[in-house]
């Protein structure tokens, strides 16, 4: 059961330290507004329903890159990933644990970008909730795990939509599809098969992206 | 692994051999296609090509799991080198797949096509595979970090054509159909030998790479040994 | 040649033109290990002559 409290540990410190310094959250939810209303001027009028919402996913994409850039900056400048590694935890809880953080500053920007979205453009239907839901955890999975990668890199804040945007192709599929589509079952089932596979392997390997 | 010379000259014989018969049967002796006449000769080049570059790829992720499994070093060259081909390889997939595109359809680029999107796909996965690896130092970080991108590769790879094959229902219509491959005996018997010849020759130029790589490795340690 | 038989020619050229490509490329190569290894010769004669 320590892991469980391992996991929750390091999760509420990267919260608590998001909730004192307030940078990356804030900027976020301004990046994803701005990211709606810039939508808005770069689409023709005759551009279909569907258009913005495709729209709308990209200006997810870019957002979790925004906060994923950020994500282990701070381990990496005071080197407390070091310490993190050398911890007699499994490697695998930081992974977990930063994940569930990135996924609660994803829903934090989504809870302001929906509202926006809808009033912007068109109504919010269950399905697009149900894909942004299935989404995140697909997303903050693979995108944990890369960003641990750049932070290794000399390139960092370069190398990370690099890696993060040919992975996460699939996921824009499901989640267009499943709001566009009549019957959006198959592509919420993608989006959970998605989920699991990465997720399975981002948990597995990350072990081997901290440790030298 | 150390290689024998005679293996590396029997691997280039053999793929040379394959390659030359190969297209030569392929451009002379395999029987016309009713529909698409001459032009359906390209698909004995395109497709070995494609399949080729998943099996380095293929190879490349192994090797990457043999570095994490062993932590041996000289995996992490050996998955480098998977990797280097396979990319090489998916260019000119994409490549062949253009030409046939234009012949086919009348253009250069088409996203009706599955298997072009997918190395489309592939192939900006695999160049940041190269951002990746130009940017860490040398040692086993960075080969730790190619190890476990090179997997999530190939596990990108059925997802990516599942996600494709998804996304044709509200992207564009299928405007574009296309015969599968129902190749006649004697197209099937050109075409294996064609996919042979390509699987040769990555097998060949993988070792000369190899074998060239770890040649500039030991190089590089003698003259630290020497200076 | 028909149009079509001019791009299947030219796919085929593509390819081609790669692996001699790949050839070039790998003589330099080459060359440069030749160079490498005569260098590393010297300095080891030298070091044993000293």
């Amino acid at each position: 059961m320590t892991y469980f409290a391992d996991v929750a540990a390091l999760a509420r410190k990267d919260i608590l330290l998001e909730l004192r310094s307030r940078d990356t959250l804030p900027a976020m939810l301004l990046f994803v507004v701005s990211a709606l209303v810039v939508f808005h001027f770069s689409l023709p009028s005759e551009a279909s329903a569907t258009a913005s919402t495709g729209l709308l996913w990209i200006a997810l994409l870019f957002t979790a890159l925004l906060g994923l850039g950020r994500a282990f900056t701070a381990e990496r400048e005071q080197r407390v990933l070091d310490g993190l590694v050398l911890a007699p935890c499994d490697r695998s809880a930081i992974w977990l644990a930063k994940c569930l953080g990135v996924l609660v500053f994803l829903g934090v920007a989504e809870a302001v970008a929906l509202p926006a979205y809808g009033l912007f453009f068109e109504p919010v239907g269950w399905e697009l909730v149900a894909a942004i839901l299935l989404a995140n955890l697909g997303l903050a999975a693979v995108g944990t795990l890369l960003a641990a990668m750049a932070a290794a890199s000399r390139a960092r804040e370069l190398l990370l939509p690099l890696l993060f945007l040919p992975l996460v192709i699939p996921v824009v599929v499901g989640g267009v599809g499943a709001t566009v589509v009549d019957d959006p079952g198959r592509y919420l089932g993608f989006l959970a098969l998605y989920d699991l596979i990465f997720a399975i392997l981002s948990w597995a390997s990350f072990e081997y992206v901290v440790v030298e | 692994m150390s290689l024998s010379n005679n293996r590396a000259v029997l691997l280039a014989a053999a793929a040379s051999m394959l390659l030359v018969a190969g297209l030569a049967l392929a451009l002379f002796w395999a029987p016309e296609d009713a529909d698409q006449g001459f032009s359906q000769r390209i698909f004995y080049i395109h497709v070995p090509i494609a399949l080729t570059a998943y099996a380095c790829f293929g190879w490349g992720a192994w090797k990457a799991l043999r570095l994490l499994w062993t932590r041996e070093s000289r995996y992490d060259l050996e998955s480098y080198t998977a990797v280097h081909m396979g990319l090489i390889f998916g260019i000119l997939t994409l490549v062949t797949g253009s030409i046939w595109a234009k012949i086919s359809w009348g253009v250069w680029w088409t996203w009706s096509e599955r298997q072009l999107t997918l190395f489309l796909v592939l192939f900006l996965f695999y160049c940041a595979y190269f951002m990746l690896r130009f940017s860490v130092e040398p040692g086993p970080r960075r080969a730790n970090l190619s190890a476990v991108y090179a997997l999530f590769g190939v596990a990108l790879i059925p997802v990516s054509f599942l996600a494709i094959r998804l996304a044709e229902n509200f992207i564009h219509p299928v405007v574009f159909t296309r015969d599968g491959p129902q190749m006649s005996g004697s197209m099937f018997v050109v075409f294996c030998v064609c996919l042979a010849a390509m699987l040769a020759l990555f097998a060949s130029l993988y070792t000369n790479e190899l074998t060239g790589k770890r040649l500039d490795a030991r190089l590089r340690e003698l003259r630290e040994a020497l200076e | 040649m028909t149009t079509s038989e001019k791009y299947v020619t030219a796919a085929y050229l593509v390819v081609l033109a790669v692996i001699l490509l790949y050839v070039v490329l790998y003589t330099f190569k080459l060359s440069r290990l030749e160079r490498e290894v005569a260098e590393l010769t010297e300095l080891a004669q030298r070091r044993k002559a000293a």
